[in-house]
């Protein structure tokens, strides 16, 4: 009986602990591991590369989203305003190419060439790295701030407040947070949420 | 609860011209009148009404021995519009224990309705459609529900017999209504 109660206990333990592992989204504050990913260009850029910068503004995009479409030249500026600050702009696209077509690599290519984009737009082809971030709905923003060798979340949701349009947003969460990071103040929104496009996930 | 949705005879008030309304005329008001109201049933199947979030706070908090399923959906979204047959059938089936409503989220992008309205009536849906007009989505995505991100689609099931809610940020896939269904419905 002792034998069996033990045993019960330690296979909820592990359940838990399963559990959480599967749970595991970075939340604020914490560090995230490096990752290593095809850019539009045919290179592969990790995290790593970004030792000299102060941080990076990580975000979760696609082609075929509305809302990414409609935030395209939002995410534009803000590499061309924080990059030579510190802060540039990597996007990753963790969508199924099989289940959204528009978002395949060679869309991507064609997508990132119109648009001339200048810095990085990744295929999560295996879909772990959206995963690991917790990345929900396009287009989804981590700014990560660099500690040593370390990047560590600082902010996580939206661009904005207003999805229509840049003039209509009256708070500016990602530029908030980075000019905080910037200045060495505390960010003021640290945490929002936005309607977006669900990231299309392979079944699993 | 006033979703009713817009009010089509406003058009109809007579002119202050202080006109007097011979029976011919009267009878041809009547005609375009049921011929407008025909039209209007033929075209637009529901009117769907704008609602705040209070209304829809409301809404998620009724009273009822029913399961409520709310979907929230967009016309724009692939996966929303490949899963909206599924409530669609529940919702036909006209069974006692379930309510559908799809609320929907166009309006967060484009303030126009008439894209939503044209789409419900080219789809003839049926179930209850509401079209929810929020700015700011981080000020009211929690107050819905704490579990969402904001992702589309996404569906509550609602037992507020027990207070259980179950939610789902993904579209569901065939079979699993019906197993979330048997899950909310256990007293447990």
């Amino acid at each position: 009986m002792r034998t069996y109660s033990l045993f019960t206990i330690v296979v909820c333990m592990m359940l838990l602990l399963a559990g959480k592992s599967v749970n595991l989204d970075y939340g604020l504050g914490d560090t995230v591991s490096d990752f290593k990913l095809k850019n539009f260009d045919g290179k592969m850029v990790s995290l790593s590369d970004y030792k000299d910068s102060k941080g990076v503004i990580l975000i979760f995009d696609c082609n075929t989203c509305p809302y990414s479409r409609g935030y395209n030249d939002r995410i534009i500026s803000l590499h061309k305003n924080y990059a030579p600050k510190g802060f540039p702009v990597i996007t990753i696209n963790s969508n199924d190419g099989e289940q959204s077509p528009g978002d395949s690599f060679e869309e991507m290519v064609s997508k990132a060439k119109k648009k001339k984009y200048d810095f990085p737009y990744l295929l999560d082809e295996t879909q772990r790295v959206g995963r690991a971030f917790g990345a929900t709905n396009t287009p989804h923003v981590f700014v990560l701030r660099r500690e040593g060798s370390a990047f560590v979340v600082a902010y996580i949701g939206a661009i904005d407040n207003n999805p229509r349009t840049d003039e209509g947003a009256d708070k500016k969460y990602v530029e908030d947070a980075v000019n905080s990071l910037l200045t060495g103040k505390p960010v003021p929104i640290q945490k929002t949420k936005a309607v977006g496009c669900g990231i299309k996930w392979k079944d699993v | 609860m006033g979703l009713g949705g817009r009010k089509i005879s406003s058009s109809f008030r007579s002119p202050d011209r202080g006109d007097i309304y011979t029976k011919d005329r009267l009878d041809m008001r009547k005609i375009i009148f049921s011929g407008l109201l025909f039209c209007s049933t033929l075209c637009f199947g529901q009117r769907a009404a704008i609602i705040k979030l209070a209304d829809l706070q409301r809404l998620l908090g009724e009273k009822s021995d029913k399961i409520h399923i709310v979907n929230f959906w967009a016309t724009w979204c692939a996966p929303c519009v490949q899963e909206l047959p599924l409530f669609e059938k529940i919702n036909s089936e006209g069974r006692p224990d379930v309510k559908v409503t799809l609320v929907s989220l166009d309006l967060d992008l484009d303030p126009d309705p008439e894209k939503v309205y044209r789409f419900i009536s080219r789809k003839n849906l049926q179930s209850e459609v509401v079209l929810l007009d929020e700015p700011d989505p981080d000020s009211w995505i929690d107050k819905i529900e704490k579990r969402w991100s904001g992702e589309l689609p996404a569906t509550i099931f609602i037992n507020q017999k027990t207070g259980k809610r179950i939610f789902v940020g993904k579209a569901l896939q065939p079979g699993e209504l019906e197993e979330h269904l048997e899950i909310i419905k256990s007293p447990k």
